[in-house]
């Protein structure tokens, strides 16, 4: 216990961050572990209750189930929104006409949430499964859009004209100016669509019954986490509807972690001094 | 081969703002010389900026003729090339990447191009620095990486838009003395800006001291001591002095002109400068101060 307040008084480096958050969550798990012991949590379950709950899952093939259809939804849509979010938001920065036909379109469905889309996806996609992939790609497709878009075009013309002025041509300045100095912006764009991709595949699969056709057996259901959650719901499991929530949690501080990784392997000139 | 490499003749240069017509530019005439090192200083804000991106190609004039060694300049060239205010080497390009950029971009990188952007960064001091990039880099190093990356496209005019400002007076001065000596290596045909009257003559072979704006030339004042200069015989240069002097006085015109004051005010100030200089004479060597 000395040695850990003494690192934690340090206040620095990676090992007493890691006390820290430690001793922040574990606080939390006993006070909570108290009173659910003591009936003060108006009926949520203990985290024993929830391990307890967790464990058994882990041998159920619907949980992973679960995790891989919420996951294949996410990437999918995901990537999906990064491909084509790029090459538009690109497009926009190079071209005034594109810019001037789209930007106003784009600006009107802009606002619409993602989760308005739900009944139209479902009626106008052939499959469920393609509804909540397509309520997953507008999640992420307008931020990174936008963040593509204005990371273009905050693009300093001074380098643009260094670079004509040492007799670069027009496609050299694309490849090698605006494509790099874009891709801070795009990384941005891909961490927060990530973010939001997760909140909106779950509030899909909810709303949509997760896919019937893919249910799975047992308490993982296997229709996503989203709705496992949901199913728990109904189900009266309250520990499982926690675990579904922290398995969601899981998953998006591991893809955003990926993400952070992956953009910072793509832009090693920022950060470094 | 003709003496004058980059010709201006009644350029002008007007924008349209939100109430009408302004004009940055007007009438300008103005010869660059091939070999010189010339300087163009003027009230911050009179429009030498845009007399630079006229000359690099940026811009096109309202009205007049831009000449480069006979012909219309009609865009950007390799051959006349910018340094900007503040650094524009690429972000997210090492030294080296940067210095070898332009060769690349035009399809040249050839050995003999790789061999002269590795001597270049040797001889601008940076060669423990080729694979940082430039947020790695201080202020002054950044500037001379940017010397390297236009030094290596062998251009015929290098065009310096106050390249200097920003820096500390230290790194500032010993970068003065820094760009004499290699102009005078490379034997080039410079456009140096700046608002600075002491960078001015330290470096000018000629120096151009321009109007407030719509800008035009005032008058061109020759300084004769050769490159590589240094900063201290610069301070107890007589003809340094007199130049200094004469073109203080232009310059205090051209300012007073844009606050609304008088001719008077001016001759003033130029006065009591000049008497200030005669006191430093007194203090040099031989003229044991008392």
């Amino acid at each position: 216990m000395a040695v850990t307040a003494t690192l934690a008084a340090k206040g620095h480096g990676r090992g007493s961050d890691l006390v820290g958050a430690g001793l922040s969550i574990g606080s939390v798990l006993i006070l909570w572990e108290v009173m659910a012991a003591a009936d003060l949590t108006a009926g949520v379950p203990a985290p024993t209750a929830v391990l307890a709950a967790w464990w058994n899952l882990l041998f159920d093939g619907g949980y992973w189930q679960s995790w891989y259809l919420s996951a294949f939804r996410v990437a999918a849509g995901f990537f999906a929104a990064l491909v084509l979010g790029v090459l538009l938001g690109l497009a926009m920065v190079v071209s005034r006409t594109l810019y001037g036909i789209t930007f106003p379109i784009f600006e009107v469905l802009r606002p619409i949430p993602p989760l308005a889309w739900v009944p139209a996806a479902i009626i106008f996609w052939p499959t469920t499964e393609l509804s909540i992939a397509f309520i997953t790609f507008l999640g992420a497709f307008y931020t990174i859009v936008i963040n593509t878009l204005d990371g273009g075009r905050a693009i300093d013309q001074r380098y643009v004209q260094a670079a004509l002025s040492m007799g670069a041509s027009r496609m050299n300045v694309f490849r090698r100016i605006v494509l790099p100095g874009t891709l801070p912006s795009v990384t941005t764009g891909a961490a927060v669509g990530m973010g939001i991709t997760w909140e909106v595949v779950v509030a899909a699969e909810m709303i949509s019954g997760g896919g019937s056709s893919m249910g799975g057996s047992g308490g993982g259901t296997g229709g996503g986490l989203g709705f496992l959650i949901w199913n728990s719901y109904t189900g009266g499991s309250y520990e499982q509807i926690i675990v579904g929530m922290l398995s969601i949690g899981i998953a998006g501080y591991l893809s955003s972690g990926l993400l952070r990784r992956f953009g910072q392997w793509a832009t090693p000139w920022i950060g470094r001094r | 081969m003709s003496q004058t490499l980059v010709e201006l003749r009644q350029v002008s240069k007007f924008y349209r703002d939100g109430i009408g017509i302004k004009q940055v530019v007007r009438d300008c005439t103005l010869d660059i010389e091939r070999g010189k090192l010339t300087v163009v200083i003027g009230p911050s804000g009179c429009g030498k900026s845009t007399l630079t991106r006229l000359i690099a190609g940026f811009e096109r004039p309202t009205s007049g003729t831009l000449m480069s060694e006979g012909r219309p300049i009609t865009g950007p060239h390799k051959d006349r090339l910018v340094l900007f205010q503040e650094s524009a080497l690429f972000p997210w390009m090492t030294t080296e990447q940067n210095v070898l950029y332009g060769p690349a971009a035009r399809g040249e990188a050839t050995p003999q191009a790789m061999q002269l952007a590795g001597s270049l960064i040797d001889r601008v001091g940076l060669t423990a620095f080729r694979r940082k990039y430039p947020t790695q880099l201080s202020g002054g190093m950044q500037r001379r990486a940017e010397l390297a990356r236009a030094l290596v496209n062998n251009p015929k005019l290098m065009i310096l838009d106050e390249p200097f400002r920003g820096l500390d007076a230290m790194t500032k001065s010993l970068m003065q003395e820094y760009f004499s000596g290699l102009f005078q290596e490379m034997q080039a045909t410079v456009l140096f800006v700046t608002t600075d009257i002491d960078e001015a003559i330290f470096l000018a072979d000629r120096l151009i001291i321009m109007t407030n704006a719509p800008t035009r030339v005032r008058k061109v004042i020759n300084v004769d001591i050769p490159h590589p200069r240094k900063l201290a015989d610069i301070v107890e240069n007589d003809s340094a002095n007199d130049v200094k002097i004469r073109a203080l006085s232009i310059l205090h015109e051209e300012a007073m002109r844009s606050f609304g004051g008088s001719a008077k005010a001016s001759a003033d100030f130029v006065q009591a400068y000049a008497a200030r200089i005669g006191r430093t004479d007194s203090m040099t060597p031989g003229n044991p101060a008392p």
